[in-house]
This record gives structure tokens, sequence and C-alpha cells, in this order.
């Protein structure tokens, strides 16, 4: 019989993908550093990246009997509140809010560590038997470094990143770890025990239906955990903007009739090969 | 002290409205249970049924197995169990009334014919749910569940069976098309009953594995009529018929069934009793589906005004896309990036378009929520009801004292009335007897030309499949919906008789005077205006109750469907602009206390003033024109005759005067007809008409005139908004 785990799963919000996301310098709402424009009026999402990591920890949890999930999430709490109106649905977890901006922008150091010292105060939370999951990649400029300094903080050195599946091994021998390599490859890792670090990738699983028996379950400890969560500072530390704009994109289309294939390819190569 | 010229910087909407802003707006921000529900219904419109409609699954009337599977979605996604209360499967405590139309707001978001096929589901288990006996409705509610974590079991499905007799599609529910007769009585024993019922189009027939059917007795041992559930297994016929051949709501199975079918006579809705050896139902259809159909017909309204509000970010989209990739347009230039939203026609439409959307989203969200109020209150009356144990003649005078009671208690002369349950219920059931018909007939009749507006907005492009946030469909089904569960004339006929009661009449008036505070306090709102739209009203409605026509006919009564009629749309327009106006008002008091709405309230909450201006102002246009209509236009126009000239001035006569006041001669005839002296006149129908007795109703006619001023001030500040509001990439389901 394995040992129950302990799952937090760091997972921030970004912005729904699908809105228009313009870099705006600071202003009133945000006079720190660059933010996005109307960014507390877009729709968010959970982290993509760290929503895989969190069906996945959910995923592991049933397989393992007794394990438990937390999420630790770092974001705006009126913002929180309303992507855990779905993503309660999803899985059962505990949610551990800290209240703070989500932007693009913040620093990853100090993230880094508002998340290390409220994962530390998670009340009966065996490090021992803690496996350390978020997104080894982010929605929101993807420093892709957040989770490792995370884990630093909290003195796990077992660290694996760009993972794609965990499986426990049979009669409690660790767990199988498979990471993405260069070339579309995985490597593949032994973990005796916990703790460690799982950066993920995007995982096999597919995410989950909303089912809202799960999401009432979850929202017992949901609403109470926004209410008491604390504001993080996160101000005055890291980079300075000098200034923040979209990556320019250019097209440059030719309509050409009746091209042989070869000469298209021998074009694109050409194109390739000044890039 | 000094005063400081401060130029106020003008804030414009800066996102279109997110759930933060609809959760404030429609009361459910403390609801996580309903926020949830939305999430899960939004997942399922816009992942399996919009892929369904891009696919051209519409292009079907039959039930496929493509259609089949979101029947699985509901069921996974929580809307199958929506309907049942947690010890039954659901997840939702208390009443659902509120829960029902967010679910069908999300789901006609993307196809109303989704949203038909889950209500219809909960349409079947409505008269089970509302006048069921115990064991029906643990026994039904418990089936119609989805199985559970561990269970293996398809839940049941249902359908609802009221239908008129062929070939009428009419309104008359007293008129039925299924029988009941005994098939066998053995002493001692209950009886089995032969169900004969031919259906019409009705919902969920192609897969429904139990029915609740209207019928009426065929059998003197049987009285009346009642509800009686069929099941798929029941010994006889159960053909579940030919699909109809709809144009619209495609993906919603719709046919004719035919059964034949012997039940067990405890298949009666609410059971029933013996009397003299005759089988008496509980209650007969009429009360079953009255109970029933006045809380459906609030998601149906609710279904078109999704519509209207879902078509707004396509249409802006293309407006602005209009002229992009074409030669005429440079990128950075006004035409590239605003494209047809440089002309101020494409967007004081779609203005219209949105307030017609959030007028009707409000006024069917308020419906929605009194039937939640109303629920437990119901149940708490009947109670109290079967306590005092009345009948005949008692019960009569008791709802004479209760009505009287509750006059007296809204005048504010009995304020120890306040917890009498049976004075609140009457005061609540009066308004929901009005907001009900009020929202099914105006959200979805006039709806539905308001999204033929929109479809007219995108151009050519709006009456094809590409349309993105299929209009088209949208515009068609819109039709439907105004016309299933009661068409318009039901509706109308409903409102003649409960807008004319005087508990409602009483809160009416009072309604009257909260407007003219919130417009005291909030002047952009247009509730002055509607205020006075709203006294017009009154003021017709009582005239025509003791007005009669040019031939003494009484002008307000059941036959006289050309004053009562007009006169319960004119209604429907003040009641979806005054929940409007005060759904705006909650957002201003709520909205500062979501930071995350913080920073772009201003602008949000003055978007939504001048929309609910811009609807005012059409709410009290569209209301002066239906009353003057109906004030002056039984009265016969006077004609150039004795009895028409008695009130002109002779020339002759004006020429006497004249000796006496100089020029009065000249003034009279500007101000009063005149017959010369050879008995010529001004070439017109007739002299004109003396408003006798019509005095105070010209007057108001005159201030309403007024009160329009500034509105279309609020359509260009709205409009302008338009222009500006960021919208996302990409519409979040496919086209």
């Amino acid at each position: 019989m394995p040992t129950p785990l302990h799952i937090v799963v760091c997972g921030g919000i970004v912005p729904d993908p699908l809105q228009t996301l313009e870099p705006a310098a600071p202003n009133a709402a945000f006079p720190a550093q660059p933010s996005l424009k109307n960014e507390m009026m877009l729709p968010a999402v959970l982290d993509p990246w760290a929503a895989h990591a969190l069906f996945e920890a959910a995923h592991l949890s049933a397989q393992v009997p007794g394990s438990k999930v937390w999420l630790v999430s770092l974001g705006p709490k009126a913002k929180l509140q309303q992507v855990m109106m779905t993503i309660a649905q999803k899985a059962p977890f505990e949610l551990v809010a800290i209240d703070g901006p989500a932007s693009g922008f913040t620093d990853a150091f100090a993230a880094a560590a508002a998340l290390a010292a409220t994962i530390e105060q998670i009340p009966g939370l065996d490090r021992g038997r803690l496996l350390l999951f978020g997104g080894w990649e982010s929605a929101s400029r993807g420093a892709g470094s957040t989770l490792q300094m995370v884990g630093e903080r909290l003195g796990i050195t077992e660290q694996f990143q760009g993972v794609d599946r965990i499986a426990a091994r049979a009669e409690g021998a660790g767990f199988e770890i498979m990471e993405r390599i260069e070339g579309g490859r995985h490597q593949v890792s032994l973990l005796s025990s916990p703790p460690a670090v799982l950066g993920w990738a995007t995982g096999y699983l597919p995410e989950p239906r909303n089912n809202p028996q799960v999401g009432m379950a979850n929202m017992r400890t949901i609403m109470p955990a926004l209410q008491r969560a604390k504001a993080a500072a996160m101000n005055g530390a890291g980079p300075s903007f000098a200034s923040v704009r979209l990556p320019a994109v250019e097209r440059q289309t030719r309509i050409v009739k009746d091209m042989p294939p070869e000469e298209i390819a021998r074009e694109i190569v050409a194109w390739m090969g000044e890039e | 002290m000094g005063l400081a010229v401060k130029e106020a910087k003008t804030e414009y909407l800066r996102a279109l409205p997110g759930d933060d802003v609809r959760q404030i707006l429609w009361r459910f921000a403390d609801r996580f249970d309903l926020q949830m529900l939305v999430q899960s219904a939004r997942a399922v419109a816009r992942g399996p049924v919009a892929r369904l409609v891009a696919q051209g699954a519409r292009h079907t009337h039959d039930w496929t197995p493509e259609k089949r599977t979101l029947l699985q979605a509901f069921d996974e996604s929580g809307i199958t169990s929506v309907f049942l209360e947690p010890s039954q499967g659901g997840f939702i405590e208390g009443p659902k009334n509120l829960a029902l139309a967010l679910v069908a707001f999300e789901l006609a978001w993307v196809d109303a014919g989704a949203a038909t096929g889950s209500l219809a589901g909960f349409l079947a288990l409505s008269p089970i749910h509302e006048r069921g006996t115990p064991e029906q409705r643990d026994y039904y509610m418990s089936r119609c569940a989805p199985a559970q974590p561990g269970e293996s079991r398809e839940p049941w499905r249902g359908a609802f069976c009221l239908t008129e007799p062929l070939p009428y599609v009419g309104v008359e529910t007293g008129l039925l098309g299924g029988k009941v007769r005994v098939a066998e009585w053995k002493p001692g024993e209950e009886p089995v009953l032969e169900v004969n019922k031919r259906g019409r189009f009705i919902t969920n027939a192609a897969f429904a594995n139990f029915v609740t059917a209207a019928v009426e007795s065929d059998d003197p041992r049987i009285k009346g009529t009642c509800m009686v559930i069929l099941e798929e297994d029941d010994p006889g016929t159960f053909d579940h018929g030919t699909p109809t051949r709809k144009l619209v709501h495609q993906l919603s199975s719709t046919g004719d069934p035919i059964f034949n079918l012997k039940v067990p006579a405890s298949r009666m809705v609410g059971g029933y009793s013996i009397k003299d050896g005759v089988i008496v139902p509980r209650y007969s259809h009429g009360e079953i589906i009255e109970a029933v159909f006045r809380r459906t017909r609030v998601t149906v309204g609710i279904m078109t005004s999704a519509k209207l509000l879902s078509a707004i970010e396509p249409v802006i989209r293309y407006q602005r896309t209009r002229f992009r990739g074409g030669s005429i347009a440079s990128p950075g230039s006004p035409r590239y990036e605003l494209g047809l939203q440089l002309k101020e026609d494409a967007v004081e439409r779609l203005v219209e378009v949105w307030a017609t959307g959030e007028a009707s989203a409000s006024l069917g969200f308020a419906a929605a929520r009194v039937f939640d109020q109303l629920d437990p209150l119901e149940r708490r009356r009947d109670e109290v009801l079967a306590e005092r144990k009345l009948s005949g003649t008692a019960a009569i005078k008791a709802r004479r004292q209760l009505q009287k009671d509750a006059l007296e208690y809204l005048s504010g002369k009995r304020p120890d009335l306040a917890d009498e349950v049976t004075i609140q219920y009457a005061i609540l059931d009066s308004v929901a007897n009005v907001l009900c018909p009020a929202c099914k007939l105006w959200n979805t009749g006039h709806g539905a030309q308001m999204m033929r507006e929109a479809v007219s907005l995108m151009g050519g492009y709006g009456i094809t499949e590409d349309c993105p946030g299929f209009l088209g469909h949208k515009w068609m089904d819109a039709q439907l919906e105004a016309t299933y569960e009661g068409p318009e004339a039901v509706q109308r006929r409903q409102l003649s008789i409960t807008m004319a009661d005087d508990v409602f009449l009483a809160q009416f008036r009072e309604w009257i005077r909260e407007m003219r505070r919130v417009a005291n306090d909030k002047p952009g709102t247009g509730a002055c205006a509607l205020a006075t739209a709203m006294q017009m009203w009154l003021w017709t409605l009582h005239h025509l109750l003791h007005s009669t026509d040019a031939n003494g006919q009484k002008l307000y009564q059941g036959a006289r469907q050309g004053v009562t009629f007009p006169l319960a749309d004119a209604l429907c327009w003040l009641l979806a602009s005054r929940c409007q106006i005060l759904d705006a008002i909650e957002l201003e008091r709520k909205g500062p206390e979501n930071p995350a709405l913080a920073e772009g309230l201003p602008g949000l909450t003055a978007f939504l003033t001048d929309l609910c201006h811009v609807q005012a102002a059409r709410a009290a246009g569209e209301v002066g024109r239906i009353c003057a209509s109906l004030v002056f236009g039984y009265n016969r126009h006077p004609a150039w005759d004795t009895e028409g000239c008695a009130a002109c001035y002779q020339a002759d006569d004006l020429e006497a005067m004249e000796a006496l006041i100089p020029g009065i001669a000249a003034l009279a005839r500007g101000y009063v007809d005149v017959i010369e002296s050879d008995g010529s006149h001004v070439a017109k129908a007739g002299p004109c008409v003396r408003s006798a007795g019509l005095d105070q109703f010209s007057r108001l006619r005159s201030r309403m005139d007024g009160c329009l001023t500034g509105s279309q001030l609020a359509k260009d500040r709205a409009a302008e908004a338009l222009t500006k509001v960021m919208i996302p990439e990409a519409l979040d389901y496919p086209a």
C-alpha cells in the first residue's frame, strides 16, 4: 500500500487567451509595473499548464488512497473566486488563496517567495510526503522559473521539468516520471520517494468535465479560503520595465499562380536559411 | 467658498460585461451554486452544442446519434439534475426558477434548441414536482437523476404531453386530445385505466421513457380531466411517433407520439379519491398546467434575451473588420479600425438591440426571482389554508377578505399583516401573475423583431450559415419561442386579467413613485420618462375600465381584445424598462464592493445607464402611441354635420363680435373651426376633436414628450461607447 501523498499544486490565473491582450504602462490600478489593458475586467482562467498539473494531481491522488490535493493560487481574490466556479468542478482539492497580482509582469522571485511562505504554513502538510506540482511554463509571459524557486525555498532538491506523466510503481516503490527532452523524446526517471517538484508540460489527461457535485464539495473550503486569503507584498522588488509592447506581427503575402511544388519548397528552404 | 470648474473625464465602456457584472445585475453574486451552474452550462453550450451546430446538426429534424450525445453532456455537467433536490440527486437547495433561467440563458446563448431539450425534461417532471404525491415525486425524480459514480443505469427522460386536438394548434387548454377510461376495476383493488393520447409537437418525444399526459374522462366513472404518467413499459402502445418537420430548434427532439396504454389509477398526478363510485382526480389538468406553465414560461422568455445579448460581440467584430483585408482601408486608418462603426446608424441600431437584450434579461430574471420567493410562500400558504379547512362560500368570502387585507397592508393601514403568509403570498402572486406572461410575451415577441435587426446588421452574412454567433438560426428560433408554451394571444389574455387586479395596481402605483425617486437620484436613467409613461398607462387603464366606445359598448372587457391586448403590450414595455433600471442601480450600488470591477465601473455604469435611458424612451414612446390610440381611437371623429358644427364658430357671429372685440375674427380662426357664411369650412375630415374629459391625458402625453429630453443624447453616448469597447479576439465558440 503506497503512502498517501500530499500534493500541492501551484497555479496562477491568466486572462482568457481569447481576449485582446494589450500591454499598458503603469497606471492608477497598477502603479508599480505594467499591466494589460483593462486587465481586471478580462475574464480569467487557471493558467493552462497549472491546470494540467492540477488534473494530474487529482488523478494521482485518486490512485493513491488517502492522498490530498491543495491548490495554492496567487491572484486577485475576486478574480480567483470567478475562476474557482469552473475549476472547483473539475477535481477535488482544497484551495489556499493568496491575494496579490496575477499579472504577467509580476517578478517570479517575489511570487515564488510568497508561494513558498504560504505552503510552509499549510496546516497538516507533511513535507516528507510532498509532491509540489505546477506548470513548467505559464501563459502569462512564461518566465518558467517560479516553480523551481518555490522548490528551492522549500528545500526540495528533486526537480523534474516538462513532465508529461507520473505513475506510482507497484508496492510503493516510488514513481516513474516522464520528462520532455529535446527531439520530441522523453526521459524516464525513477523517484524513490517524495518530496519532489514536478513542473508539468501538457500531460496526457483530458480536461475533466464539470461535475457540480465535486464543485459543491470543494466550495465548502474554497469560500472560506478566499475570505481568509492574506495579501502578499509584491511591490518594490524585481525588474523595472522601460516599455512594453506586443511583438510585431508582420505578414508578407505574395500571390503567385502555377508555381511548381519544387519551386515552392526551394523558396521556403531559402527563407528559413535567412531566418 | 469658491467653486472650481472641473472637467470630468468621460469614462467609456471598457470591456463587455463579464460574469462578475451579470452576477450583480441578476442578483446571484452570493450564490456560488448558481455561479458554478452557469460555468457548467456554458461549457456545454460553447463546447458540444456549438460544435453540433457548426457541423450542421440543425440540417435535419431527425433525432440523430450526434444530437443524442447532448443528453450525456447535460447529465455530466449537472444540467439534468438542476431540477432535483439534493436528496434526489440534485445539488441546488430550495427553489430553482433562477437556476433554470440561468441554464436556459447559457444554452440559448448558442442554441435555444439545446436549451429547450434540457428544459423539456424538467417540464415533464414539473407536474409531478408541483402537484404529484410524495411517492410520485420521489420515484420519478430519483429515476431522472443521472447515475452517480459506481451506478450503471441510464437516467429516465421525460416528455410533457398536453396537445390540443388535431388539426388545430390553438390555445384553448380546455380542449384535450386525450381520453381516459376505466379498463378494469375489481372490487377492493386499484382501478386500471386505459389511456388514449395522440401528442403533437411534443419535445423529447423520440427518447422519452415516460410521459406526463393531459387527458379527459371518456367514462362516467372518472370525473373531469387529469394528468397521468405513462411509462414506456406499460402494457399497450408507446409509439414515439414521427419527428416534426420543424424549421427551428432542431437540436431538440420534437414529434407526434401515440399512446394506448393501461396504467394503474395511482399514476394520476397528485392521486385521486373515490366518491360515489367515481374516480375523482385530485387535480384537473388545468390546475396542474397553470402551476407548471406560470414558471416555465419565464425561461422561454429568457432564451430570446440570451440571443440578443449574444449578438452584440459578433456584430461589433463584423462592423469593425468590415473593410480590413481590402485595398480601401489601410491599417491605422479610421475605416480600417472602426469599419462600419464610423456610421452612426450602424452603432445606434446596435445600441437598440443591446438595450432590448438588457431589458428583456432584466425582466426575465426578475420574474424568475419572484417565483423563487413565491415557491416557499406558496407551500406555507397551502398549509395555512388547509388548516382553515375553508370550502364553498366560506372560501370565496375568505378570498375577498384576503384581497381587501392585502390592499390595506399595501396602503400602510395594516402593518400588522407583514407576517401574514396568505397576505404576502397574495401580494407577490399578483406580481408573478403579471411578470410571467409579460416576460414570455415581450421578450420573445419584441425580441424576435430585434433579432431581425441584429441579423440585418450583419448584412448578407447574417442570413448565411457562416454567420458568427449563428444569428440567422437565432432569429428563426425566436419565432418559435414566441409561440410555444402558449402563443402570444395566451399571454395577452392572461395579462388582460391579471394587470387589472387591484393588488397589482396598488403596487404599480408605488412603482411609479419609486421611479420618480430613482429619477431624482439618477436623472440619466430615463426613470422620469418611464414614470410618466407608467402614469399614462394607469390613467388609460382606468379610463378604459369605465368608458364606452362611440357605440356605447364597454371598452375594457374580455372579448374586446383590440383594447385589452394592446394595453397588455404597453405594460410589458414598462415592466422591462423598470427592471432594467433597477438592475443598473443594483450594479452601481454593489459594484464597488467587487475590486475586480473597480477599474471599469464608472464607464460600465455610465453605459448601462445610457442603455436604460434609451430603452425607457422607447418604452415611453410605445406606451404613448398605444394609449393615445386607445383613448381617442374609440371615439367617433366629429363630422361637418349639425352635431359636429355645434362646437364651431359661425363666421357671421365672429363678424358681429368683431365690433365689440376687434381682432377676434382673425384670432379665432387660428384656434377653432369656423363655418363660413356660405357654409364652407377648411378642407379636412371634420371639426377638430374636443377632448372633453381627456385633458389630463393630453397633459400627460405632452409631459411625457418633454420627458424624452436627452434620450437621443444618451443613445449617442452609448453608440460612441460601442466604438471604443474592447472585445475578445475571437468568439469563444465555433461558428
